[in-house]
């Protein structure tokens, strides 16, 4: 008995790869709410991470039911990583039932929200410069954790800021070739406040803030005349609600229907939307295409 | 008067949504009717709910094609109608039990289908619908669905007619159980073009709400039937209107003025009913 647990022990340390003690501590486990947060957070937390999203890629958070595998999931984790700004209204109640004890970082907190209807519009992670403070606040929070990973933490986190940096100067650039005139578009979901602000555009939607609203034929009636009244060159729709509505009003005002835009989730990993960057430069080129027009 | 019919003119979109929730109320009237006669009001209900899975099942084939989920939720339905009357016979159970017990089955799988799509499936659209997006094949569904019918029930009227107001007459015969099961499939066909058009719930709403408001006025089935064709038309515009002028969503607001006419009727029968005693 004794020699063969002898022979396992010697074994399972030479399988162990030779590096500092430190570091021979597993990755931790964080649990981010939604898919474009979840890759925010693996940018930051690289291999010394393991991050699982509650709701996926393609995905609707607004209308979210949690599973009894995310339940012991999030029971397990180390961190959990949320939006803030009410984007998770079920969290409190699934981080109550799971008995989650790790730690809770919001992303948005502390930032300035803009108002909508009513309450404060949480899609901040439509400005990249926003989400450098996500950056900051997740590698902190990070690196408070397990203080051992800071420095690994912070090279991560500085990385990911000059790319968040390079793709705000990249919109910019790419917007100011557009005539200020043409800076409109409609959405099934206003979700684009924070990109509209940073970027100088004006949204209109046909919906309220939250998808499971459903649209009034006043206020179907009312976007038609805006389209028609000529203000307005392009209709999107976004990746989760019904596009036969959008459709619909597009043919009726005369607007071309412009492609998809990603505003809450990422796209399935691997396509051009599948990460943040990705997503960003995803919805600026099916901007620009739509509103370049003839 | 103009005032109302404004909006209409303007805009396409209400049109559409007139054409295609009046293509319904004329479609469903009849059905409506002979439903609540037959005391199965509560089974068409049943039946909506039924039409949840093969939809989605359809959209997960096919995409978000009117056809494809039109045939999935014609399949389901059907499925649902035939089996529980197959266990109600089989097990004597009741066959509204069976019903019951069979559409949960069916709902749930429909809104576990709507899970695993991942989001892709708006479960609020598919049970309240979205009358204001109708689109051509939306209508033109509407519109076969309504000829289908018309037709089937001028083949069908006698036998139904005599099934339905002399129960028993046809008991355990072969014409009862085709009556049976061809009325049960324009039913779920007209569930299934409403669902297009408003969603499986508010769908049954515009099948029964203005066949029970005809009840209080008449007792020929001629006029049963024609009554409440008209007042499902008239709770289509009303409904429209409200939603337009009063920024309502449209589905249930068509539902609700189907609704408000069906207690209007009840209180003015109930009235009627005293006034007749009193002079009595």
């Amino acid at each position: 008995m004794t020699s063969r647990r002898l022979i396992l022990a010697t074994l399972l340390a030479t399988l162990a790869p030779p590096t500092p003690a430190a570091a021979a501590e597993p990755p931790l486990r964080v649990v981010a709410s939604f898919s474009i947060l979840a890759d925010i957070a693996r940018n930051v937390g690289g291999d010394r991470v393991v991050v699982t999203a509650l709701v996926g890629p393609d995905a609707d958070a607004h209308v979210y039911d949690p599973r009894p595998s995310d339940i012991a999931t999030l029971a397990r984790a180390d961190v959990l990583l949320t939006n803030g700004l009410g984007f998770e209204g079920w969290m409190d109640r699934l981080v109550g039932s799971s008995g989650f004890r790790g730690r809770r970082v919001v992303a948005a907190a502390g930032i300035e929200p803009l108002p909508a209807d009513g309450h404060d519009d949480p899609h901040a992670w439509q400005d990249p410069r926003i989400v450098e403070r996500y950056v900051n606040r997740i590698s902190a929070a990070l690196a408070a954790i397990r203080p051992a990973d800071a420095a690994s933490f912070a090279v991560n986190a500085e990385r990911y800021r000059r790319e968040l940096r390079a793709l705000d100067a990249e919109i910019r650039r790419a917007v100011d070739t557009l005539p200020p005139e043409r800076r409109r578009f409609v959405t099934s979901h206003d979700a684009f406040g924070y990109f509209a602000r940073r970027y100088g555009f004006t949204i209109l939607a046909p919906q309220g803030w939250s998808t499971d609203d459903e649209a009034s034929a006043r206020d179907v009636a009312a976007l038609i005349r805006q389209l028609k009244a000529g203000s307005v060159r392009a209709v999107f729709i976004e990746n989760m609600t019904d596009p036969r509505l959008i459709e619909r009003i597009a043919a009726e005002g005369g607007a071309t229907v412009g492609g998809r835009l990603y505003s809450d989730a990422l796209a399935q990993p691997g396509e051009p939307a599948g990460t943040y960057l990705g997503m960003m430069r995803h919805n600026l080129a099916t901007l620009l295409a739509a509103l370049r027009g003839p | 008067m103009s005032g109302v019919w404004a909006p209409f003119a303007e805009f396409l979109f209400l049109r559409r949504a007139l054409v295609g929730s009046a293509i319904l109320a004329v479609s469903m009237a009849p059905l409506g009717t002979l439903l609540i006669l037959r005391r199965m009001s509560l089974v068409g209900d049943a039946m909506a709910h039924a039409v949840l899975p093969g939809a989605v099942a359809g959209f997960l084939l096919a995409g978000l094609s009117v056809w494809a989920m039109a045939l999935g939720g014609f399949v389901a339905a059907i499925t649902v109608a035939l089996l529980a009357a197959l266990i109600s016979r089989r097990t004597r159970e009741y066959e509204d039990a069976s019903f019951a017990a069979l559409y949960l089955i069916a709902l749930a799988i429909g809104v576990i289908g709507v899970a695993a799509s991942g989001g892709r499936v708006d479960l609020a659209h598919l049970l309240f619908g979205s009358v204001l997006a109708v689109d051509n094949d939306g209508l033109f569904l509407a519109a076969l669905v309504a000829t289908c019918t018309w037709l089937g029930l001028a083949l069908l009227y006698r036998p139904l007619v005599v099934a339905t107001l002399q129960a028993g007459f046809f008991d355990g015969t072969r014409t009862a159980t085709l009556v049976h099961v061809a009325f049960t499939s324009l039913v779920v066909m007209n569930l299934v073009a409403g669902f297009q058009v408003l969603g499986t719930l508010m769908a049954v709403g515009l099948l029964i709400l203005p066949a029970a408001a005809a009840r209080q006025w008449a007792t020929r089935l001629e006029s049963l039937i024609g009554l409440s064709a008209l007042i499902g038309l008239a709770a289509a515009i009303a409904g429209l209107v409200l939603s337009y002028q009063m920024d309502l969503p449209s589905g249930p607001s068509i539902v609700l003025c189907a609704g408000l006419a069906y207690l209007l009727s009840v209180l003015a029968s109930t009235l009627r009913i005293r006034n007749g005693r009193d002079h009595g």
